[in-house]
C-alpha cells in the first residue's frame, strides 16, 4: 500500500516560503514525477515526503495515517538519493543488507532478499565489490536494490539518472519503468528533465516556484497545458509562442504552437532560416517571420533548408490560446 | 613524469634535499651508535676507552628500566586513548550548528598553542596544587582533603596534562574528516533506519578511519619522545614513578654526565620507537590506502 496525501503542506527556511502550500493525492501503485526548473522547490517537497525536512505547516498522509511528524525510518518509504549515498566502506551485499540489518532481520532472511534484489538488477557477480569498483550505473542499482529490499509503502527517487551518460540513462529509464511494472509500488520521482517525465510517469506533477502548475498524464499535459509555463515546459523543442495582432487574430492575447505542429512548403507566414539542425530523423529549423518574431520548426529529416534560406510556413495542428494572464483560452 | 629525461631531472631535483636529510639523520645516529659502545663520562674525562655492551646492560640490568619502559607505553597509549575518544565527541559536538561556531572552535583548540612546559606549569601550579589549584578549592568545597596529584598520581597526572595539550590536535584533524562526510549518506542511513548511534557506528566511524590512523600515527611520534612536561612538574618523580625513557635518558647524561649510558640509552629508544611503528603500520596501515 502506499497511498501518500498532502494537505496544505507549506515549507520555508526562514522568511523564504519554498512550498506556499501544495494539496496533492498520489494514489497507491501510481509512478508519479515532479518535474520543474531547478529551484522550483521539488526535491524539497520529496524531502518533506521522506521525512528529511520538517514541514513548517500542513499535514502528510500516508496511507491514510498522520505521518507529518514521523521520523524518515518510520514512514516506509525508500529512498534513491542522486549521488547514490552508497556506503563507501562497505560492499555492495552489505550496501543491500544495511537496512536490513537496522530493522533487525535475521542473517537467513537478508541474504535471501539480497540474493533476489541482485538478481533482478542483475547485480549478482558484484555483490563482494565495493561501490568504489563499480560503474555509475552499477552504483545507481546497488541504490534501487537498497531501497526495494525494504519492501516500501513507496519509493521516492532525486533526479537519480542526472549522473549518468546519455546513454545509461535511457537504459536505466527503462529499467526503473519496468521494475515499476512488476513491483507496482507507488514511486515518486523527481526529474528537471521534461523527457524523462513524459516517458516514465502516469501522472506529472508540475512545479513552478513552489506552486503546482497543473497535474495530470503526461499527454494530457502536452495536449491541453493549463497555461502557458506548463505549454513552454512540457514539449521539446520548447513550444513557441506569439503574441501582438498575430495572437490578436485568434482572440487571444498570445497564441502558443508547437514545433511539430508546423509544416514547411506553402503557408502564410514567410521567413529565413537562421539555424538548422539536422539529426537525420528530424531537422529543427529557427525561422525568422516577419511580424510575428523567431520560430522553431520540427521539419521532416531529408529537407534541404539551411541558413539564409527563405521558406514558407503553416500551422499544421492544435493552436493553444492563451489570455494576458498565461492562462489557457 | 613519462619521459626518461624528466624522470632524470626530477631525481636531480629532489637529490641535495634527500642527501641533506640523510646527512642529518646518519650523522648523529652514527655517533649515538659510537658513544654507546664507549665509556664517556663527563666527571672522569681521562678515562676512556670501549666497554663492550657494558652501557647497554646497565639499562637492562636497572629496574627503573622496565618502569621506565612500561611509563613510556603508559603515557602513549593513554593519551591516544582519551585524545581519540574525547576528540571524536568532541568534534561530533562542535560539528552541530551553533551561534558563534567560530569562537568555540578557536576555544577548542586554543590549548595547542599553549607551550608544553607552559601547558604543564599552569596544570601544576593553577590545577593540581594542594593548596592553590583550582581542584583542591573543589576537593575542599565537598569537605574533602585536597589529592595530591604530583605526589600520589604522577603519572595519571603527566597523562593528563599532555592530553589535554594534544585533544586540540586530535579534535582538529577529526572535526574535518567529520565535515567531509556527505550529508546524503547520512540522510541515507536515516531513511533505512539506522537509529544515531547505528549512524555513528556504521557511517561515521568507518569514514573517520582514516583521520583516526593519521591522529595515532602523528601523535605516536610525539608522544614516545614527552619531555618537558615531566620535567616542569614531577622531575620523574617521586622516586621514578613518573620516569619514562626520555626522561632517564636525560638523567644518565645530565644529571650523572655519563654520555655513554646516555647514549646507549638513545638507541634503545630509536629501536623501541621502531618496534612500535612497525606494530602501528602492521595495524593501521590499510587505513591509509587508497
Amino acid at each position: 500500500m502506499g497511498k501518500i496525501e498532502l494537505t496544505k503542506v507549506r515549507k520555508s527556511f526562514g522568511d523564504v516560503d519554498v512550498i506556499p502550500g501544495i494539496d496533492l493525492t498520489i494514489e497507491n501503485g501510481e509512478f508519479v514525477v515532479f518535474v520543474g526548473p531547478s529551484g522550483c522547490g521539488k526535491s524539497t517537497l520529496l524531502r518533506l515526503i521522506a521525512g528529511l525536512e520538517d514541514t513548517t505547516s500542513g499535514t502528510i498522509e500516508i496511507d491514510g495515517k498522520d505521518a507529518t511528524n514521523l521520523p524518515p525510518a518510520k514512514r516506509g518509504l525508500a529512498m534513491v538519493f542522486q549521488s547514490y549515498a552508497l556506503y563507501p566502506h562497505m560492499t555492495v551485499r552489505k550496501n543491500i543488507a544495511f537496512p536490513l540489518k537496522m530493522a533487525g532481520m535475521d542473517q537467513a532472511e537478508q541474504d535471501r532478499r539480497v540474493e533476489r534484489a541482485a538478481k533482478v538488477l542483475n547485480l549478482a557477480t558484484y555483490l563482494d565489490r565495493r561501490p568504489g569498483q563499480l560503474s555509475g550505473g552499477q552504483r545507481q542499482r546497488v541504490a534501487i536494490g537498497r531501497a526495494i529490499v525494504r519492501e516500501p509503502a513507496a519509493f521516492l527517487f532525486d533526479e537519480p539518472l542526472s549522473n549518468l551518460d546519455a546513454a545509461l540513462r535511457v537504459g536505466m529509464r527503462q529499467e526503473i519503468s519496468e521494475l515499476h511494472q512488476s513491483l507496482k509500488t507507488t514511486m515518486i520521482y523527481v526529474t528537471h528533465d521534461q523527457v524523462e517525465a513524459m516517458t516514465m510517469a502516469d501522472k506529472i506533477v508540475v512545479l513552478n516556484a513552489g506552486r503546482i502548475e497543473q497535474v495530470g498524464a503526461p499527454l494530457e499535459l502536452y495536449n491541453h497545458p493549463r497555461n502557458l509555463f506548463v505549454a513552454c515546459f512540457i514539449g521539446s523543442p520548447k513550444m513557441n509562442v506569439i503574441e501582438g495582432a498575430e495572437a490578436a487574430k485568434h482572440n487571444a492575447h498570445s497564441i502558443g504552437i508547437r514545433p511539430e505542429h508546423i509544416t514547411v512548403g506553402d503557408g502564410p507566414w514567410e521567413g529565413v532560416v537562421g539555424l538548422s539542425e539536422h539529426l537525420g530523423s528530424d531537422s529543427f529549423l529557427k525561422v525568422a517571420v516577419e511580424g510575428i518574431g523567431t520560430l522553431t520548426v520540427r521539419a521532416p529529416g531529408e529537407i534541404h533548408a539551411h541558413h539564409g534560406d527563405r521558406i514558407r510556413l503553416a500551422p499544421a495542428g492544435k493552436i493553444h490560446r492563451f489570455d494576458a494572464q498565461g492562462l489557457a483560452l | 613524469m613519462s619521459t626518461q629525461s624528466s624522470r632524470l631531472a626530477a631525481r636531480m631535483m629532489v637529490a641535495p634535499s634527500v642527501v641533506l636529510l640523510l646527512i642529518w639523520m646518519i650523522v648523529p645516529l652514527a655517533m649515538t651508535l659510537y658513544y654507546s659502545f664507549r665509556f664517556y663520562r663527563l666527571l672522569s674525562p681521562d678515562r676512556t676507552g670501549w666497554t663492550g655492551f657494558t652501557n647497554y646492560l646497565w639499562f637492562f640490568n636497572s629496574p627503573d628500566f622496565w618502569l621506565a619502559l612500561w611509563n613510556t607505553l603508559a603515557l602513549v597509549g593513554g593519551v591516544l586513548v582519551i585524545t581519540v575518544t574525547l576528540g571524536i565527541l568532541i568534534a561530533l559536538l562542535i560539528d552541530q550548528p551553533v551561534k558563534g561556531q567560530g569562537l568555540l572552535r578557536i576555544l577548542v583548540i586554543a590549548p595547542f598553542f599553549v607551550m608544553p612546559p607552559v601547558a604543564a606549569s599552569i596544570w601544576e601550579n593553577l590545577f593540581m596544587h594542594p593548596q592553590n589549584g583550582l581542584f583542591a578549592a573543589v576537593a575542599r568545597g565537598f569537605g574533602a582533603q585536597p589529592i595530591l596529584f604530583l605526589e600520589q598520581y604522577p603519572m595519571l597526572s603527566v597523562i593528563g596534562i599532555v592530553s589535554w595539550e594534544w585533544l586540540p590536535f586530535a579534535t582538529l584533524i577529526l572535526l574535518t574528516a567529520l565535515q567531509s562526510l556527505s550529508s546524503e549518506q547520512l540522510e541515507a542511513a536515516e531513511m533505512d533506519g539506522a537509529s544515531a548511534f547505528s549512524r555513528f557506528r556504521y557511517i561515521i566511524l568507518p569514514h573517520m578511519t582514516r583521520a583516526i590512523t593519521v591522529v595515532i600515527l602523528i601523535q605516536t611520534i610525539f608522544l614516545l619522545g614527552i619531555f618537558g612536561e615531566i620535567f616542569t612538574t614531577t622531575q620523574g618523580g617521586p622516586g621514578s614513578a613518573s620516569t619514562t625513557l626520555p626522561y632517564m635518558i636525560f638523567k644518565q647524561a645530565i644529571a650523572a654526565k655519563d654520555i655513554g649510558r646516555a647514549a646507549a640509552g638513545g638507541i634503545i629508544a630509536v629501536i623501541l620507537a621502531n618496534i612500535v611503528a612497525y606494530f602501528l603500520m602492521r595495524g593501521l596501515g590499510r587505513n591509509l590506502e587508497n
